[in-house]
């Protein structure tokens, strides 16, 4: 069954040890046809790709944008806590959701081939503090190009943090809990001045216009969304809420408005509204309530994107190893250097499907909606070459990342325990022998 | 410039002022994919159409009559427009002439479609398409149109579906009141075919100096320049408007060049055109490299450079693919082009060049107005 005619029992992945990297197992006509077995399997994709994907995405976006219309509408009452309860859990999915199922994979260009413009990665901007152009620099180029390749890829600790054994230990990184802590925190603008190359600038070999440009961008998503979460929709909350209590008065309590001007009827009226609070209440209420909406999405985009790479399982590379890679070596290294997030179908949404981190990361622009279905012919392709295929339960993931960003801000570390080749559960098997029963 | 869309609607000004401001609760995205939420045709992101009606012309012929999102901008007989109809998922731009009046009392617009054996849209709006189905609708464009002052007499030639932009002419020329002298030589295969074979007949009473020649070339044999001395003694003194298949718009282009007349001559053709536009010869092609990039590709004389540079692996961005929609459209760093259109040779660096209707004339370096890395998303290159 398996091409490398090695007894799987036998093989022991294990970065110490010469040939213990899943990369130097196959041979280069090996790696070679499992290239060509992956694109083939894209390319199967893409030719079946139809009316049923589109009616997909146009679904989410509806979804995405009726709950958002309906969060903020709900959060106008939220001086009342059940209100802004709901209106905050609301306004968070659906900031999850237009950042992950939607804006990340649009901007990978998944679904440029509806060549619908009002869905397609140069037309699409997303509601987070990075500008769409420096994200699909950084993220779609920079990222799935050189993925885990240390030294190369950004992502492998953002400029920042020691995420791999192989980047040197440096005191700065003492301070690793605390960078991990803010950025989980402020996740949308660590991702915004991504692109910024904080270790050009902290050299000093970044072009200064260069730079001022690429922060004007940053400035112009920042105020946007400044401008919308913490200004406009509270004052909204505000006027809506002030109206509403003066309209209260003129039906219930007419008399109170009857006087002559300021001394008397609306005097009286004001000062009731101020004691009440009319306007600042509502206004700080729907104010907190983006404010949380936005750090949901942050902590919640955070979790599932360091579990993308960072687990223990994954394996990164260096330049050398990857020196004159070929296609099909690049498939490899995608396959192997990502991990996956175990979980039910809404979880996969609310992930933007980047629970299929591997599938993501073998095909960047593959229609998310289709990462579930190939991902059992992910896995028995990784059985039959004798390679692993990362994944795990959401905590357990989350829980190796933190284990090893704590372990690698002290200086050493690694390397980490590697899971064998994949054999598929025994109980997922349908060709057993045994048809199902009943 | 990376992917085709509609045309910008014509929005009332108090509207636009209110979604201007609205858009500070919308950051990044606009009011009108809110408001979309609740009627897709109030987006004014492109302007769409509403198909209100399918009214067979022939076996194969269907006028879409189209009710747009906003106001129609207007437009003139013989101008075309072109028209974005999903399929299977995936949209698809054709251009098709507009035979609706303009201006047309309840605001509707129309196309009359033929359907292309193999024709993707032309299938779908002939056999799929029902009332209540969108489209997207693409600017008003082409040039094709009758002169300012109409004195001269007139002959129009037609060939099968290409009857329909010298149909709006018609129709204009008798909404004018105009008492020109027209002939008209319609060619088609079989009778059954010919479209707005009624429309045409009550023409003859509405349009004094109008004489309609049909010719069938089932029976007759094919249309060709040496008819013309027949059924129009006086050709050359006429202003000739052409719309047919490209091979006849070159057996014509080519004889009026021959009997010096070429002046008197517009043509219009929609179907990708790779003739030499009767210049004379292609030119010998020639390779281009797109920079950035390790592949060059070879095209010869009469393979535009999109399709060259398709074959050699570079995935470049592409909409109509018969030079309307820029969508290709890369800038020239180095060398000349060749319109494959009108053969004429073009090409200052720094010029955008639309690639699917262009050759290289000798090496060319091209800059991409949009990248496509393998495996990722493209990318502004702005």
């Amino acid at each position: 069954m398996t091409v490398t005619d090695a007894d799987p029992d036998q093989i022991v992945y294990d970065g110490t040890i010469p040939g213990g990297h899943p990369l130097h197992r196959l041979t280069p006509e090996q790696v070679e046809e499992l290239g060509r077995e992956l694109q083939a399997l894209h390319d199967e994709v893409y030719a079946d790709l139809n009316d049923t994907d589109a009616a997909y995405i146009r679904r989410i976006i509806k979804i995405q944008r009726t709950l958002a219309a309906g969060s903020r509408a709900t959060l106008v009452a939220s001086r009342f806590w059940p209100a802004w309860l709901l209106g905050t859990a609301g306004l968070g999915t659906a900031k999850i959701l237009e950042n992950m199922e939607l804006g990340h994979n649009i901007l990978h260009g998944q679904w440029d081939w509806m060549n619908d413009p009002n869905i397609h990665s140069s037309t699409w901007d997303w509601d987070t503090a990075s500008p769409a152009s420096a994200w699909k620099h950084s993220h779609n180029y920079v990222h799935h190009t050189y993925t885990n390749i240390v030294g190369k890829d950004k992502d492998v600790g953002y400029e920042i943090m020691r995420v791999d054994e192989k980047q040197p230990w440096e005191p700065r990184y003492l301070g690793q809990p605390l960078y991990n802590a803010l950025l989980a925190l402020l996740f949308e603008y660590g991702v915004a001045v991504h692109d910024l190359d904080v270790d050009a600038i902290r050299a000093g070999t970044k072009d200064p216009a260069e730079f001022r440009e690429q922060m004007r961008e940053i400035g112009k998503k920042v105020l946007g969304q400044v401008l919308k979460d913490y200004v406009a929709w509270p004052a909204v909350s505000g006027l809506l809420m002030t109206l509403t209590e003066v309209g209260a008065i003129a039906l219930f309590n007419p008399e109170a408005a009857i006087g002559d001007g300021l001394r008397g009827g609306a005097g009286n009226v004001l000062k009731r509204l101020v004691r009440r609070r009319s306007f600042r209440e509502p206004f700080r209420a729907t104010l907190k309530a983006n404010v949380a909406a936005n750090l949901i999405r942050n902590l919640w985009t955070y979790s599932i994107i360091f579990c993308g790479h960072f687990p223990e399982q994954a394996w990164t590379f260096t330049e050398e190893e990857v020196a004159n890679e070929t296609r099909g070596g690049w498939y490899l290294r995608q396959l192997i250097g990502a991990a996956n997030i175990d979980g039910g179908p809404l979880f996969h949404i609310m992930s933007g499907n980047l629970s299929f981190q591997v599938e993501h990361h073998l095909f960047p622009d593959m229609p998310s909606s289709r990462y579930q279905e190939i991902a059992p012919r992910v896995r028995e392709i990784c059985e039959r070459y004798d390679l692993p295929y990362n994944t795990g339960p959401f905590f357990k993931q989350i829980g190796s990342v933190q284990k090893k960003l704590l372990r690698l801000s002290l200086p050493g570390g690694g390397p980490w325990p590697k899971p064998g080749p994949w054999r598929e559960p025994v109980a997922d098997k349908t060709d057993a022998g045994l048809p199902a029963f009943p | 410039m990376s992917v085709e869309s509609g045309a910008r609607p014509r929005v009332p000004r108090l509207q636009r002022r209110l979604m201007k401001g609205a858009k500070a609760l919308t950051f990044p995205f606009l009011p009108d994919d809110y408001l979309a939420l609740i009627n897709p045709m109030w987006s004014a992101r492109e302007l769409q159409g509403t198909i209100v009606e399918l009214r067979p012309e022939t076996e194969r012929a269907t006028t879409v009559v189209i009710r747009p999102s906003f106001r129609w901008p207007g437009h003139r007989a013989g101008q075309y427009v072109r028209i974005g109809v999903e399929h299977t998922g995936v949209r698809h731009w054709r251009a098709y002439t507009l035979t609706s009046d303009s201006p047309h009392p309840d605001g509707l617009i129309s196309i009359s479609v033929r359907r292309v054996d193999g024709g993707r849209v032309s299938s779908f709006l002939n056999e799929e398409a029902r009332p209540g189905m969108t489209v997207t609708l693409g600017a008003v464009e082409g040039t094709f149109c009758l002169p300012e002052r109409a004195g001269s007499p007139l002959l129009m030639i037609s060939a099968g579906s290409g009857v329909t932009p010298i149909f709006a002419m018609l129709r204009e020329l008798v909404r004018d009141g105009a008492d020109t002298d027209v002939v008209h030589i319609h060619s088609e295969r079989d009778a059954e075919d010919v479209m707005f074979a009624g429309q045409f007949e009550s023409l003859g009473s509405l349009l004094p100096g109008y004489r309609r020649v049909e010719r069938l070339s089932s029976a007759d044999g094919r249309l060709t320049p040496a008819d013309l001395d027949r059924l129009c003694p006086d050709w050359r003194q006429r202003d000739t408007f052409l719309s047919g298949p490209p091979e006849m718009l070159t057996d014509f282009s080519a004889h009026f060049e021959a009997e010096n007349c070429r002046e008197r001559l517009s043509l219009e053709h929609f179907q990708p055109f790779a003739g030499d536009g009767g210049a004379g010869g292609l030119g010998q092609g020639g390779r281009v490299r797109f920079r950035g990039r390790d592949v060059t590709a070879e095209a010869d004389g009469s393979t535009p450079i999109l399709v060259a540079g398709e074959s050699a692996g570079v995935p470049l961005s592409y909409g109509c693919r018969m030079g309307i929609c820029h969508t290709c459209d890369c800038k020239l760093v180095s060398g000349r082009l060749r319109d494959l259109r009108t053969g004429e040779v073009f090409g200052q660096p720094g010029q955008m060049a639309r690639i699917c209707v262009s050759a290289p004339e000798g090496d060319v370096e091209l800059e991409e107005g949009h990248i496509v890395i393998d495996g990722t998303a493209p990318r502004s290159k702005a």
